[in-house]
């Protein structure tokens, strides 16, 4: 299938566009953990509180890292204007915006996932009780994030101001995904752990209802 | 753009004249299929087989739509594979050597110099062999080293029967390969050759 | 004109009849006394504006389709007439929630929600304002509109799940949470009023969406030659 073989094309050139040069994620990385140490002199991070506000944290800082790290989607594109030659090479335009968003789920959980111990470390939060359901839902969390992030990027490629713009679109439009992804991670460290179902459930929603919205719309957001 | 309405037969090189702004661009982009025209129908009609035909033409352009941080070889292999070009290893292969960027291949383009930028751009654009291919005032930026090269060229593909339509800029070895002008100005069609307008007053007339 | 001045006439007289209503004839409630009252104006401005943004949504929608821009003039009077009655809930929520509960804001969830919704047409508007091309400018708004309003019961949802200090919801609550038949019908007529002054409002803006883009045509048409 044409899709499917032109997603995993574009993928392959946004993976080896980013691990060669490496900025986008080393940025990103240096960026979220400048946001937990500052938010550690906000309050006193001892052990209790920590299991209640630290997820929120993490969640929050992920959130504006994200709206940051996808500045770059579509407006490298408009460098060369490679997004026209990509539009002329694929049959399916849907193809740009999967392998964009596969690409952006995969850096933004691999900085989640550096950051991780660091977080565990710095504010004193079990992590690897309850790892393999952390890690479904930093995965659907970050999914959420980047199927809206890089729908809206195209959209903030667009116009004025679009540095302040993305976030300014991106982050009401994440407040399930914070809101899930929040109560899921409190309820994963907590001291004694479970698994908050409706959080998985919701998240799991909105990327399918944001994955279809963008399916159906995607080629709308390309046109000049 | 207003009221066009171009008829282009297969083998033509038209070329295309007007001021800043006259909408030539436009129309290459409506013909390549990047702007949906607000009004109006865009038609490939296959002449062998009598019935209207999905072309998908190449498409040049002032940016060189190939990205600057991949090499020369990586980007022909990556629009090759992405339009499903049979043997894209070698098709990619071929056109580097072709366009004489062959020895550069493993440079990554943001190293490139105009001119091999511009081969680069038209290498890309050949990729899937279109039977139509629209450039969008290919000359400029070229020195006359590059205005030969791409004169050769593109006499070399209208010899193989493709169709070209571009636009320029005034008059040179490039325009001279034209058997057809059109004049556009204010996004309309103010003179065709094929109406009986001369060529050299197409390409000069209020030339700015 | 004369078309104007009646829809104009008949949602004055409904909304001042209403408000009548709202305070004479509802029965007195039981607990919060006189300011529960308000209850008929913040809910009725609840329903009036997912009313209206739900009408920027079908527009927006009409919009990529159809591509003519009297759908978009529709969306954006229905994105403005809907933040003009989600600020009115967001301001009585809280006149409400002082007297009864002695703070301004309780985060609950209902209101948590209208908040984000706020924000999610607040950057609608300012989407609009940062790109300069008409049709540019109302596509891509159409798209974060609908995008925007997908969103809309995600956040109540999600919202919901987690924060509760809303008492129970009387008009769209479960099993044994009733209204008054007398408060059920003034509050339905307070939304009948209510929307009566958002079409008002509605057409009054669209209106002067029409000749604005009408204006902005001419005005380009002036720059090129």
């Amino acid at each position: 299938m044409s899709l499917a073989s032109n997603t995993a094309v574009l993928l392959g050139k946004e993976l080896r566009t980013e691990f060669r040069s490496r900025e986008l994620l080393t940025t990103t990385v240096v960026f979220i953990l400048m946001v937990v140490v500052l938010f550690s002199f906000t309050f006193d991070p001892t052990s209790g509180e920590s299991r209640r506000f630290g997820p929120g944290l993490l969640w929050l800082s992920f959130l504006f890292a994200a709206s940051l790290m996808l500045q770059p989607c579509f407006l490298r594109e408009q460098n060369s204007d490679t997004l026209s030659s990509l539009r002329l090479a694929v049959s399916d335009p849907f193809a740009i915006f999967l392998a964009k968003l596969c690409a952006n789920t995969l850096f933004l959980l691999l900085t989640e996932l550096l950051m991780l111990p660091i977080f565990a470390i710095l504010y004193n939060v079990p992590i690897l009780q309850e790892l393999h359901w952390l890690i479904l839902v930093l995965f659907l969390g970050s999914l959420g994030v980047s199927i809206a992030g890089t729908a809206l990027s195209a959209i903030s490629a667009q116009a004025r101001m679009r540095e302040l713009l993305l976030p300014l679109l991106l982050l009401p439009l994440l407040t399930p995904v914070l809101v899930a992804s929040t109560q899921v991670t409190v309820g994963l460290m907590d001291q004694s752990p479970y698994v908050e179902w409706k959080g998985i459930g919701f998240l799991a929603i909105f990327d399918l209802v944001f994955l279809t919205a963008l399916w159906l719309f995607g080629e709308y957001l390309l046109e000049e | 753009m207003r009221r066009v309405t171009l008829e282009i037969a297969p083998g033509e090189c038209v070329v295309l004249a007007g001021r800043n702004g006259s909408g030539k661009t436009t129309l290459l982009r409506i013909a390549a299929q990047l702007v949906r025209p607000s009004a109006g129908k865009l038609s490939f009609y296959s002449a062998a087989a009598g019935e209207p035909a999905v072309e998908r033409p190449g498409y040049v352009a002032h940016a060189t739509m190939v990205y600057d941080e991949l090499t020369a070889e990586e980007n022909l292999l990556l629009f090759a594979r992405l339009q499903q070009v049979t043997a894209p290893e070698a098709r990619a292969e071929a056109l580097l050597r072709e366009v004489g960027l062959f020895e550069r291949k493993d440079s990554v383009v943001r190293t490139f110099s105009r001119g091999m930028r511009q081969r680069i751009a038209i290498a890309r654009a050949l990729l899937h062999t279109p039977a139509v291919l629209l450039l969008d005032e290919p000359s400029t930026g070229l020195d006359p080293l590059g205005v030969s090269w791409l004169a050769g060229a593109l006499r070399n593909l209208r010899e193989a029967g493709c169709t070209i339509v571009m636009s320029v800029h005034g008059e040179s070895e490039v325009s001279a390969l034209a058997t057809r002008g059109v004049r556009l100005d204010a996004g309309g069609v103010m003179a065709d050759t094929k109406t009986g307008a001369k060529l050299q007053s197409i390409l000069h007339f209020g030339n700015n | 004109m004369k078309k104007d001045l009646t829809l104009g006439a008949i949602a004055m007289l409904l909304v001042g009849a209403s408000a009548y209503c709202n305070f004479y004839v509802a029965p007195n409630e039981r607990t919060m006394g006189l300011i529960q009252r308000i209850f008929y104006f913040h809910a009725a401005c609840g329903w009036t504006m997912f009313t209206a943004f739900f009408i920027c949504f079908c527009s927006n929608i009409g919009y990529v389709l159809r591509r003519e821009g009297r759908w978009d003039a529709l969306g954006v009077s229905g994105a403005e007439v809907g933040l003009v009655f989600n600020s009115v809930v967001l301001v009585t929520g809280p006149i409400w929630a002082h007297p009864v509960w002695g703070i301004w804001w309780t985060w609950d969830a209902r209101l948590t929600s209208t908040f984000v919704l706020w924000l999610l047409y607040v950057a609608y508007l300012l989407l609009r304002t940062l790109i300069e091309e008409p049709e540019r400018r109302a596509l891509l708004s159409a798209l974060f509109g609908i995008f925007a309003f997908l969103d809309v019961p995600l956040v109540y949802g999600s919202i919901r799940w987690w924060r509760t200090q809303h008492p129970q919801p009387v008009i769209m609550g479960g099993p044994g949470s009733g209204l008054d038949p007398l408060m059920r019908k003034v509050f339905f007529f307070s939304s009948l009023a209510m929307h009566a002054l958002m079409i008002l409002l509605l057409v009054a803006r669209y209106g002067l969406e029409k000749m604005r883009g009408e204006a902005e045509i001419i005005h380009r048409e002036l720059e090129a030659v």
